[in-house]
C-alpha cells in the first residue's frame, strides 16, 4: 500500500536535515505502528508524505499502491487515497464543518471522477458517523475546530477519516489528550475500518492506544530514521523501559 | 477664507457644468446647499480626508466613461418579495418599477412630493448635520443638483422590503441621487439597493429613525469594473431605535462610501459592515463617522477588504463619544486579506472619547490566506482554488453575519461564492 524508500528530507528554509533515510512498507489490511522519543522526525514523516510545503526531499521515494505521490498537490494524494489525522488539527474560523467535509467528500469524488454524494446521502451518513464518536449537531454545525477541545479536535479527526474512507491512513498521534472514554471511541472508530484493503500507520508515544488498535508492526522511530521494527512487544518495551535501551543498540 | 485657488477652480469648473433643477418646496433646501459647496470647496488631493482616495474623477464637470458590464448572471435579490422602484442612469422608470404603494409605507418621487411634505423638515438637514466636524462636500453637492430620489415615509411594520435598483445604460450618465426616509416611532422597514447606477453616480441617502423605529439595509453596489460612485448615507437615531447597514461591493474602479451616523437617543443600536472583494483596477474606500450623543449605545463597524492583482482598500472609521455618552459600547473591526503583494490596505481607525464609563474597542489588520488552514483543507481533497475560495468566504463571514435576515446573507454568499468562481476562470 505506501512504501517508503530511503526518504531524505531537509528543511526549505534551512540547512537542516530531518528524515535521514526512513525505509517503511505498509501493506493492505496491516497496522503500523510508530513510536519514538519527541523530535524524532515523526510529524514530518507525516506532513512529507501529505505535501506540506516547507520540506525538500532530498533522496528516496514515497508511493501509495505503486503511484509515486511526492510530485502530486496534497489535494491529489487525498483523492488518491492518503489521510492524516493532524497531531494539531487546524482551526478554521468561518468554515462550517458540514461545508467543510462535504467539499471535500465531493472534491475527492470529482477528482476520481466518481458521483458527488447528494446532501440526503451526505446527512445520513455524517450523522450515523458522527453519532458512534459522540460528535453532536452542534459541534457539526460549528466552525472547523473553533472553540473544539483538545479531544474534540481529534474525534474530528476521526470523523473525517471516516467520511473520507480512505485507503492509507496516518494518525499522528490521534491519542494525545484524549480521555480514557474517547480513546477507546477514537479505537472504536479506526477499528471500523480496518479492513483488508486499507493501510494503518499509528504515530504515538503510549502503549495504550495499541492495547486497544492491535498493530501488526511496530517500528522505532530516532533521528529520522528507523531504527528497530518489530511485532507488539516493542511497544511493551518502550512503555517498560523508555528508549535508552533501544538507543544504545543502534549506537 | 477664501478657498486655494485649485479647488477654487474645480469647484467652479463642476458647478458651472449643473443647473439647479427646479425644486419646488425643496429650492431653499438646494440653494443652501449651493452655497455650502461655495464654503467648502469640493474634494481635493491634499485634503486630509481624501488622503487615501484621489477625488479628481468624482469632481471632474464630466463623468468618465464606463462600459456597460454584461451581467452573466440573475440580477441579485431577484428571489426576494420586494417593492422594486428603479431609476435608470439616475432617471426613475415608472414603467420598470412597481406601484409605489404598500402597507404602512407612503412612497412619493423627490420631483413630486407637494410642497407641504414631511420631507421639508429633513432634506438637506441631516447631510448638514453631517458637515461637522468633517466636511462632505459631495453630499452638499447632492442636496444641491439631485434630479431624482424617492421619498419614503414609514409608519408600521412594512410588509416587504423596498428595493432600489439602479441600472447603467449609459456610457457617460451622470447621475444625482437623493433620497430621505423617516422611519416613525415602532415602525421597521428594509431597503434594499443593487446596481451601478450610472458611469458615475452621486447618492445620497438621508434617514431619520424615530425612538423604537428599525431600518435594515442591504446593498450589492454594481459590478460595472469601470463605474465610480460617491455614496453618503446621514443617519440618526432616537433612543431604542436599530439601525442596521450592510453593503457588498465587487468590482467598480472607485467606489467611496460614506456613512454618518448620530444615536441621539438612549439605547439605540447602529450596526454598519461591509465586504468588498476587488481585483485589479479597484480602488474602495469606506468612511465612517459614527457620533455617540445619548446613554448606552451600541455601535458596530465590520468591514472585510479582499484584494489582489493591485486593488487598494481604504477604511476611514471614527467613533466619537460625547461628553455625557455615558455606557457606549462601540466596536469597530477594519480587516483586509491581501491575495497578493501588489494589493494594499489603508486604514484609519480612530475613536475620540468624552465620557469615561464606556467600552470602545477598534482593530485593524492587514494579512494573507492562513497557509496553515490551506494545507489543511487541501489535505482533505479540497482544491488549492476552491480552497482559498472557502478562506476567502470565511474571512468575510463577520461582515455578512451582521445582516440579520439570513436568506439575505445567504444570497450575499451566494454572489460572492459566484464572483470567487468566475475570477478563478
Ligand atoms: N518547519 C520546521 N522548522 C524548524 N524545525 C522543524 C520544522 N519542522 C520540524 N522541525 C524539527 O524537526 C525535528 C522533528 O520534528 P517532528 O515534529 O517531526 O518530531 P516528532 O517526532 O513528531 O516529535 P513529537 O513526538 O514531539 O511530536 C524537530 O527537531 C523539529 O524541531
Ligand atoms: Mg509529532
Amino acid at each position: 500500500m505506501l512504501e517508503i524508500k530511503n526518504l531524505h528530507v531537509k528543511l526549505e528554509e534551512e540547512d537542516k536535515q530531518i528524515l535521514k533515510g526512513v525505509d517503511l512498507s505498509v501493506e493492505a489490511g496491516k497496522v503500523h505502528a510508530i513510536m519514538g522519543p519527541n523530535g524524532s522526525g515523526k510529524s514530518t514523516l507525516s506532513y512529507v508524505l501529505s505535501g506540506r510545503d516547507g520540506y525538500e526531499v532530498t533522496e528516496g521515494e514515497a508511493t501509495l499502491e505503486g503511484e509515486d505521490i511526492l510530485d502530486m498537490e496534497p489535494e491529489e494524494r487525498a483523492a488518491a487515497g492518503l489521510f492524516l489525522a493532524f497531531q494539531y488539527p487546524v482551526e478554521i474560523p468561518g468554515v462550517g464543518n458540514m461545508t467543510f467535509l462535504r467539499t471535500a467528500v465531493n472534491s475527492q469524488r470529482k477528482a476520481r471522477g466518481e458521483e458527488e454524494m447528494s446532501a440526503a446521502d451526505f446527512l445520513k451518513m455524517i450523522r450515523a458517523k458522527a453519532k458512534e464518536l459522540k460528535i453532536d449537531a452542534d459541534m457539526l454545525k460549528r466552525p472547523v475546530n473553533v472553540g473544539f477541545s483538545g479531544g474534540e479536535k481529534k474525534r474530528n479527526e476521526i470523523l473525517q477519516m471516516a467520511m473520507l474512507e480512505p485507503k492509507m491512513c496516518i494518525l499522528d498521534e490521534t491519542d494525545s489528550g484524549l480521555d480514557v472514554d474517547a480513546m477507546k471511541l477514537v479505537a472504536d472508530g479506526v477499528n471500523a475500518l480496518r479492513d483488508a484493503g486499507r493501510g494503518f500507520l499509528v504515530i504515538t508515544h503510549y502503549q495504550r492506544l495499541l492495547d486497544h488498535i492491535k498493530p501488526d508492526v511496530v517500528h522505532i522511530m530516532a533521528d529520522g530514521r528507523i531504527i528497530k521494527t518489530g511485532g507488539p512487544e516493542l511497544a511493551l518495551e518502550v512503555e517498560n523501559n523508555g528508549y535508552a535501551d533501544l538507543l544504545a543498540e543502534v549506537a | 477664507m477664501a478657498l486655494p485657488q485649485i479647488k477654487q477652480d474645480a469647484t467652479d469648473a463642476r458647478l458651472a457644468a449643473l443647473t439647479l433643477p427646479d425644486g419646488g418646496w425643496s429650492d431653499t433646501a438646494r440653494q443652501e446647499a449651493v452655497a455650502r459647496v461655495r464654503n467648502m470647496g469640493l474634494p481635493g488631493a491634499r485634503d486630509e480626508y481624501w488622503k487615501y482616495t484621489r477625488p479628481d474623477t468624482l469632481v471632474q464637470p464630466d463623468a468618465p466613461k464606463a462600459a456597460l458590464f454584461e451581467a452573466e448572471e440573475t440580477p441579485v435579490f431577484g428571489e426576494v418579495d420586494r417593492l422594486k422602484i428603479v431609476f435608470v442612469d439616475g432617471v426613475f422608470d415608472a414603467e420598470a418599477s412597481d406601484d409605489l404603494a404598500m402597507e404602512h409605507v407612503t412612497i412619493d418621487r423627490l420631483a413630486d412630493a407637494a410642497d407641504i411634505h414631511w420631507a421639508k423638515d429633513l432634506y438637506g438637514v441631516l447631510e448638514t448635520r453631517g458637515q461637522t466636524p468633517v466636511h462632505r462636500p459631495l453630499a452638499a453637492l447632492n442636496t444641491a443638483f439631485a434630479t431624482d430620489g424617492v421619498l419614503i415615509h414609514v409608519t408600521g411594520k412594512a410588509p416587504k422590503p423596498v428595493s432600489l435598483i439602479y441600472r447603467h445604460e449609459s456610457e457617460t450618465s451622470d447621475a444625482i441621487l437623493h433620497h430621505v426616509v423617516k422611519v416613525e416611532s415602532g415602525a421597521e422597514l428594509t431597503i434594499l439597493e443593487n446596481g451601478p447606477a450610472a458611469a458615475r453616480f452621486n447618492k445620497c441617502m438621508e434617514i431619520d429613525i424615530a425612538d423604537g423605529g428599525v431600518l435594515h439595509h442591504v446593498r450589492a453596489q454594481g459590478r460595472d469594473p469601470e463605474r465610480r460612485a460617491a455614496t453618503a448615507m446621514f443617519v440618526r437615531l432616537g433612543s431604542e431605535s436599530v439601525f442596521k447597514s450592510f453593503t457588498l461591493t465587487a468590482n467598480g474602479v472607485l467606489t467611496r462610501n460614506e456613512m454618518v451616523v448620530e444615536l441621539t437617543g438612549d439605547d439605540a443600536i447602529a450596526h454598519v459592515a461591509g465586504a468588498c472583494v476587488g481585483d485589479g483596477d479597484f480602488h474602495h474606500d469606506d468612511t465612517v463617522f459614527i457620533t455617540h450623543d445619548a446613554l448606552n449605545c451600541e455601535s458596530r463597524q465590520v468591514f472585510k477588504k479582499v484584494l489582489r492583482n493591485g486593488a487598494t482598500g481604504v477604511f476611514q472609521g471614527k467613533i466619537l463619544v460625547k461628553e455625557g455618552a455615558q455606557k457606549t459600547d462601540g466596536y469597530q473591526i477594519s480587516q483586509s486579506l491581501l491575495l497578493d503583494e501588489d494589493s494594499q490596505f489603508l486604514a484609519k481607525p480612530e475613536l475620540e472619547i468624552y465620557a469615561d464609563d464606556v467600552a470602545c474597542s477598534h482593530g485593524s489588520t492587514s494579512g494573507a490566506i492562513d497557509e496553515e488552514g490551506l494545507f489543511y483543507l487541501r489535505s482533505r481533497g479540497i482544491e488549492e482554488g476552491p480552497a482559498t475560495d472557502l478562506l476567502t468566504l470565511a474571512f468575510l463571514a463577520e461582515a455578512v453575519m451582521e445582516i440579520e435576515d439570513e436568506s439575505l446573507q445567504d444570497e450575499i454568499n451566494g454572489r460572492v461564492e459566484a464572483w470567487l468562481t468566475r475570477r478563478r476562470g
